[in-house]
């Protein structure tokens, strides 16, 4: 193809990029694509450092916490405002949507960069832009922003309420810019991947993950929206003396919770269909076996999208919202939870008779799909309107999203980190140093949670920075299981220090990594570990096949049959 | 300056360019945007029917004459489509050109409007319908000025005939936002 | 980023080589004339003062006016068809939110509550009479109660 040769002889032609246009202003891809990994894993030690200032506080009420000092109530606020918010948005979905979709998706559909690499160049700067807002709002008057991540007013708008007037309006901003950097990074990728496949990949050929990211994306162009103009109408508020959500001036506070949950609950379908599709990707790979169900898993990932939106006012039962309309949303709530269970039972299916490999993003893998299917079993309880009201707000809650949240934001993170290791930075991980990690992390992450599940049920509400004000919620054993969680907390953070660990040393003195050290098929092991400018100098690839072909009965010489190798004869 | 066009932006597996392809996911989410505050101001005007003692001060006129403005610029836009479809770059700038000095006319425009209003102590915080009037009729029209800057630099592109399957797209997008204004006018200007 | 040498996409009209693109501007500009009349009719609705009339000419002729922008302008109708479903589903997301929401915001009571400080907002404005009529001009018969 002439467009092909002519990009072969540009790139050979290209000139040596200087430090500051490789790694500041580039906009290849791949670099981007690490800006936004490397970036969320620093929010990721400030996300996780204020949970372990405040689960010291739960802890040992009114110690001075190692690093921090004593914490106050507005302190407590304050830490888990910012804890929810920067896991969310500064850490979950870039690391999943933003640096694996723009790492992964011009290599998974063998062509050469985004469509747009200059509007990807500034979704990223946007993106900085809004976690440097955000980390600003820690330092102005007031601390950061302490009206939780949900943000309801009348505690959000008014300044009385939240302590935190510079704060409230800083995170409003950051987080309204990430929005917008999200809605054209979602342009990008969405766009790449409808028109710049390979020739021959059609698309029921593209891997799933790249399915996922691009169904998260249309799901978050489509839900973000209200809450945009809910943003702006807050600002507003809190700024303008207007009233958009204060009843005294005509406005309505519920307004705000249905626009933010409008977007909120398809939100957590955004971070969990890239996590699904990660592991969709490792367990075929290292369980050397066909996905069981490609079309299964596609429409039920798409059924799931669409279903997401029919659910939101779950949130709200207990908010005064119209109980006709609570019996409709418990309905669709409970029905939610079939497409999702579908997917993790096809990926059983996939693993049944399969050759496992058990090396450490299999294992991550695994996890996940034990560990998520335990928290959505436990969202049931919270989908039916009848015991949501007796669990809404307590700890029964918090435990079903992390029990969700942390295999989303984490256990998927390091299966795809740990697997696309080698292709990102050309080394390989250390492998005893991962299996390491992996159990630091699972183990202590079961006992940070399951008391907390108990301490819900047993009546403990979230928000609360000391339960010894709380008689009924100080009896006996209680507060051992807040200390016993704190404890398996700091036993996962330390365990992290293994993971950074292997991963720098990997990253400078990792022994070097093959083109495909996994045997996997789909296009991106095709290139160079790592890839070079331009992914394909040799000439981008053509596809054959599907993404998930091994031990195919027509290729007896290998378990697996890349996608671009053509059926008649090897390569 | 190392950005080239990628292959990736030259492919179309669906038939549609990737320019006008990305538009329309553009528009899919304002619609979403727009859609969230027009849904909210809707849902409010009907629950305060004492707002329209507010609203009965809204020109008709004044928002008339913007939605013609705006109804013309869209003319000119599909008009520059049109000349870049006949590969005429120039007389396809020239018409985008027009379009954006409609964008000045409706800004300028709004602007001795809302300055008149403003001074009649119709301000933003004075009533909740005035709240969303400015709210919406503002977003809509940073929507407008953001359109005519990209427009210009289009424009400046077509003159010299290059990229001009981009008048097309920057064209969509300015439809969009007339269509926005379509919605607006009625609610905040005619069934008030 | 210029490239002269960039070759034509396949737009709605497919200009290769030798396929001359027909000049539409008669059919825009009849368009355009075609929007400017109902603009028209849309204003003088309300001097009828009968509220349906208003509501039909003022938002059923809106919804005429974005279908045939859409049609003649943006060219929807030449498009691939999923793009019309995109923008038709992000249409019924917004009725379905506006439905899900309208319970609780625009109603000021259920079935058991009621939201007393919104009615007594209510109230207060509409017995405040309404501020001068008539100095912006725009005074038909425009008290439109919805």
């Amino acid at each position: 193809m002439s467009a092909d040769a002519h990009a072969a002889g540009h790139a050979a032609g290209h000139h040596e990029e200087g430090w500051f246009q490789k790694y500041f202003w580039s906009t290849d891809h791949k670099m981007i694509g690490m800006q936004y990994m490397f970036t969320g894993m620093v929010m990721a030690l400030i996300g996780g450092f204020t949970v372990y200032v405040f689960r010291m506080q739960l802890a040992f009420p009114g110690i001075s916490v190692p690093g921090y000092g004593r914490v106050t109530a507005s302190d407590y606020n304050a830490l888990v405002t910012t804890h929810g918010s920067v896991m969310i948005f500064w850490v979950a979905m870039p690391v999943l949507i933003a640096a694996l979709g723009n790492f992964l998706i011009p290599l998974m559909i063998g062509c050469d960069d985004m469509v747009f690499p200059r509007l990807n160049r500034l979704s990223y700067q946007l993106f900085l832009l809004s976690a440097i807002i955000l980390l600003a709002s820690f330092f102005v008057q007031g601390g950061a922003f302490g009206g939780a991540w949900t943000a309801y007013p009348p505690l959000s708008a008014k300044p009385q309420y939240n302590l935190t007037p510079h704060g409230a309006s800083l995170w409003l901003l950051a987080v309204a810019l990430e929005f917008v950097a999200f809605l054209l990074g979602g342009i990008n990728f969405v766009t790449t991947v409808m028109n710049s496949r390979a020739p021959g990949m059609k698309m029921f050929d593209v891997p799933i993950v790249v399915w996922m990211i691009v169904i998260a994306s249309i799901v978050f162009m489509a839900s973000v929206g209200p809450l945009v103009a809910g943003a702006v109408m807050l600002l507003f508020d809190q700024n303008f003396g207007t009233g958009f959500f204060d009843p005294a001036k005509g406005g309505d506070p519920v307004l705000w919770q249905h626009l933010f949950w409008f977007f909120g609950h398809p939100e957590v379908y955004v971070v969990l269909l890239p996590a699904v599709g990660i592991v969709a990707e490792v367990i075929t790979t290292f369980a050397r076996k066909k996905l069981f169900g490609y079309k299964t898993v596609l429409y039920t990932a798409i059924g799931t999208g669409v279903l997401s939106f029919f659910v939101w006012a779950h949130h709200q039962f207990i908010a005064g919202i119209d109980p006709r309309m609570a019996n409709i949303f418990s309905v669709t709530t409970l029905l939610i939870s079939i497409p999702v269970a579908e997917m993790m039972f096809v990926y059983i299916a996939t693993l049944y008779g399969g050759t496992i490999r058990m090396k450490v993003p299999m294992l991550w893998a695994l996890a996940f799909i034990g560990e998520f299917l335990l928290g959505g079993v436990t969202g049931i309880f919270l989908g039916a309107s009848g015991s949501d009201i007796y669990f809404h707000d307590t700890y029964f809650v918090l435990a079903h999203f992390h029990y969700t949240f942390f295999p989303i934001a984490f256990i998927s993170v390091f299966s795809a980190v740990t697997y696309w290791f080698p292709k990102m930075f050309g080394r390989m991980m250390n492998e005893t140093f991962g299996k390491i990690h992996f159990w630091g992390t699972v183990i202590p992450f079961n006992f940070i949670f399951i008391p907390l599940f108990i301490l819900g049920v047993r009546g403990d509400h979230r928000r609360i920075y000391d339960y010894q004000h709380f008689p009924d919620l100080m009896k006996p054993g209680m507060q051992d299981l807040r200390v016993l969680a704190t404890l398996s907390l700091v036993t996962l953070i330390a365990f992290q220090f293994v993971f950074l660990a292997n991963f720098f040393y990997s990253l400078f003195w990792g022994p070097k990594a093959s083109a495909n050290p996994w045997q996997s098929n789909t296009l991106e092991w095709v290139a160079a570990s790592p890839p070079p400018h331009g992914n394909f100098p040799e000439g981008l690839p053509t596809v054959y096949r599907g993404p998930y072909e091994y031990n195919h009965p027509d290729r007896p010489e290998e378990d697996y049959w890349p996608q671009n190798v053509a059926p008649t004869g090897g390569q | 300056m190392a950005a080239h066009r990628p292959i990736a932006t030259t492919r179309s597996a669906t038939g549609i360019p990737t320019g006008r392809l990305a538009v329309w996911w553009v528009i899919a989410s304002e619609i979403v945007i727009f859609g969230g505050v027009l849904g909210s101001y809707l849902m409010h005007r009907l629950g305060h029917p004492e707002w329209e003692h507010q609203s009965v001060h809204t020109n008709t006129w004044i928002g008339a004459f913007n939605t013609l403005v705006l109804l013309t610029s869209s003319l000119f836009a599909v008009l520059a489509h049109n000349a870049a479809e006949l590969k005429n770059g120039k007389k396809a700038a020239n018409f985008l050109m027009l379009t954006c000095l409609g964008a000045l006319t409706f800004m300028v425009v709004k602007g001795f409007e809302w300055t008149h209003e403003i001074q009649s102590g119709f301000t933003m915080q004075s009533n909740m319908f005035w709240s969303f009037y400015y709210t919406a009729a503002g977003l809509h029209g940073l929507h407008v000025l953001a359109g005519a800057i990209i427009m210009l630099f289009i424009a400046a592109d077509a003159r010299k005939n290059q990229e001009l399957q981009r008048v097309e797209a920057i064209g969509i997008y300015w439809h969009f936002v007339d269509i926005v204004w379509v919605f607006l006018f009625p609610l905040l200007y005619i069934a008030k | 980023m210029s490239d002269t040498s960039h070759p034509a996409p396949a737009g709605t009209a497919a200009v290769a080589e030798g396929h001359a693109h027909v000049d539409h501007t008669q059919a825009y500009v009849k368009i355009w004339a075609t929007l400017v009349v109902l603009l028209i009719i849309s204003v003088a609705g309300p001097f009828l003062g009968i509220r349906w009339v208003t509501l039909i000419t003022a938002f059923g002729i809106a919804v005429v006016k974005a279908y045939m922008v859409a049609k003649h302008f943006m060219h929807i109708d030449l498009e691939r068809k999923w793009i019309l479903y995109l923008v038709a589903t992000m249409l019924a997301l917004m009725a379905v939110m506006v439905g899900g929401v309208s319970p609780d915001v625009m109603q000021h009571h259920g079935r058991n509550w009621t939201n007393v400080a919104a009615q007594e907002v209510v109230e207060k404005g509409l017995k405040e009479a309404p501020a001068e009529h008539g100095e912006h001009g725009a005074a038909p018969a425009h008290g439109e109660k919805p």
